[in-house]
């Protein structure tokens, strides 16, 4: 593992092909919240060949459902949420020009492959942390979906968000690699 | 006979649905700090200190530790002696459910049907409640709320009595191991074991609630807890998944006599926000 890797979204295509699983990145710029039910809404437009709600190229969608800001505050609680939930409409997106996901836990077969084929990254975040990453989030504005409340489709200004490469454009999976390391037979 | 007006239930209960989700048990927190000395993993102790540091300012700032704030699970124990006067007992649990949610700015995560419209609730409610009549005329209530990642990595398997203890132990690894980084780990592991197939789901989510570093009141079953501990951490999935010692913090085990025919096993795994404050009324 190297050190920490500053990187600004949009994300280029120079940064991506360079990350390798297990760097450590400060991530700042603007990112799009979406989860479960957004996620079914976004994959059903590609579907139907229609436009998405937002250009997608470039971009990272970090799966969170954030509790309620309180009054002042940016955001309220917002850690990742667990991300094989969006293993089946990842590939879709990635396939229209999405370059990062933000989230939690293991990707299916599928979605390491789709990275490799469209040349996108999955980040991890560090899953329950969820007052301390809020203070990484400068402030949410809605984008779409807002009857789905917590599951909208949101755009934070995120300033050093911690997260660590855990699939990169390879094929590595971070995942598979550090726990065979700490495994014992028994 | 003593007599308990719903208005205090659901004072007692939006101030418990906010002190769980704001604040951290000190158990947890110690049994985290005390697994800092055990992780070999760089980054799971860097991932272990930012859970410590996230419960600090989540218990200062009364905000949620985790955005998941949960189904808002109840476990009700209603002495016998005592009676609920004022209204539905149900309907305060949950109006106490509403405005703890509402006014304490956690996450609305209920939908009202699981297959069609999945639509959100907005209050959080209904609330799962687990009620028992125990001697006495007190009423002590227990929130936990639960979130999905940990609820979706639980499992339950009806085993068969030949299975015995080598089926119900590889039963019980399997699952964390399947579950590998999902359910957010450090995770408490809650075992079922025997009943019916509700009756052992029921004991094994009732585990969760034991504290920290105390085991089965049964010797057989303090073995069995260390051993199935020992045999998670080897399993090396460590603080999230990304490797490490520390899987899991704790397994606690709870069971109950079962059918001659029947060994059910159930375990509900708990994300390392282990979640669960207490009122007696």
């Amino acid at each position: 593992m190297s050190g920490t890797i500053r990187l600004r979204t949009p994300l280029k295509e120079g940064d991506i092909i360079s990350l390798r699983a297990g760097d450590k990145v400060l991530l700042s710029g603007a990112i799009y919240t979406g989860r479960d039910a957004a996620h079914k809404r976004l994959f059903c437009l590609l579907e139907k060949g229609k436009d998405l709600p937002f250009d997608v190229k470039g971009q990272v969608i970090y799966y969170v459902g954030p509790s309620p800001a309180k009054p002042g505050t940016a955001i309220g609680s917002c850690g990742p949420t667990t991300s094989y939930r969006m293993d089946p409409y990842a590939p879709a997106l990635m396939k229209v020009g999405l370059k990062g996901m933000i989230g939690k836990g293991p990707r299916g077969r599928e979605v390491v492959e789709a990275m490799k084929r469209y040349k996108a990254v999955y980040f991890a975040a560090v899953g329950g942390v969820a007052a301390l990453i809020a203070r990484s989030v400068k402030s949410s504005r809605m984008v779409a979906y807002a009857d789905l409340g917590t599951e909208a489709v949101r755009v934070l200004e995120v300033k050093d968000f911690r997260v660590i490469v855990a699939n990169d454009v390879l094929g590595n999976d971070l995942y598979e690699e550090e726990i065979k390391k700490y495994r014992r037979k028994n | 006979m003593k007599q308990i007006h719903v208005d205090t239930i659901i004072e007692a209960v939006r101030n418990i649905c906010q002190g769980a989700n704001f604040d951290l048990g000190d158990d947890v927190q110690r049994a985290l700090e005390e697994s800092l000395q055990i992780e070999e993993s760089s980054t799971g102790k860097m991932i272990i200190e930012q859970i410590l540091e996230n419960a600090e300012i989540a218990s200062k700032q009364r905000v949620p530790m985790c955005q998941d704030t949960g189904v808002a699970v109840f476990f009700v124990e209603l002495g016998q002696e005592a009676q609920v006067v004022g209204g539905d007992f149900a309907e305060a649990i949950n109006e106490g459910v509403r405005q703890g949610y509402r006014e304490g700015y956690l996450r609305k995560s209920m939908v009202n049907d699981p297959l069609f419209d999945r639509k959100n609730t907005e209050d959080n409610t209904p609330a799962i409640i687990h009620t028992r009549i125990v001697p006495g005329d007190r009423l002590k209530i227990t929130v936990a709320p639960k979130g999905a990642g940990s609820e979706n990595m639980s499992a339950i398997r009806m085993m068969k009595p030949a299975d015995g203890l080598e089926g119900a132990k590889d039963f019980v690894v399997e699952c964390v191991e399947r579950s590998g980084g999902n359910p957010c780990p450090p995770v408490i592991v809650g075992v079922g074991i025997g009943g019916t197939f509700e009756k052992c789901a029921e004991i094994a989510k009732r585990a969760l609630l034991r504290e920290l570093g105390k085991h089965s009141a049964d010797s057989r079953f303090v073995s069995l807890e260390r051993e199935l501990k020992e045999k998670i951490n080897d399993l090396g999935i460590g603080p999230m998944g990304l490797g490490g010692r520390v899987t899991a913090l704790a397994v606690h085990i709870e069971s109950f006599p079962c059918h001659i025919g029947s060994l059910p096993v159930a375990v509900n795994i708990q994300c390392h926000a282990a979640r669960h404050k207490s009122v007696v009324l």
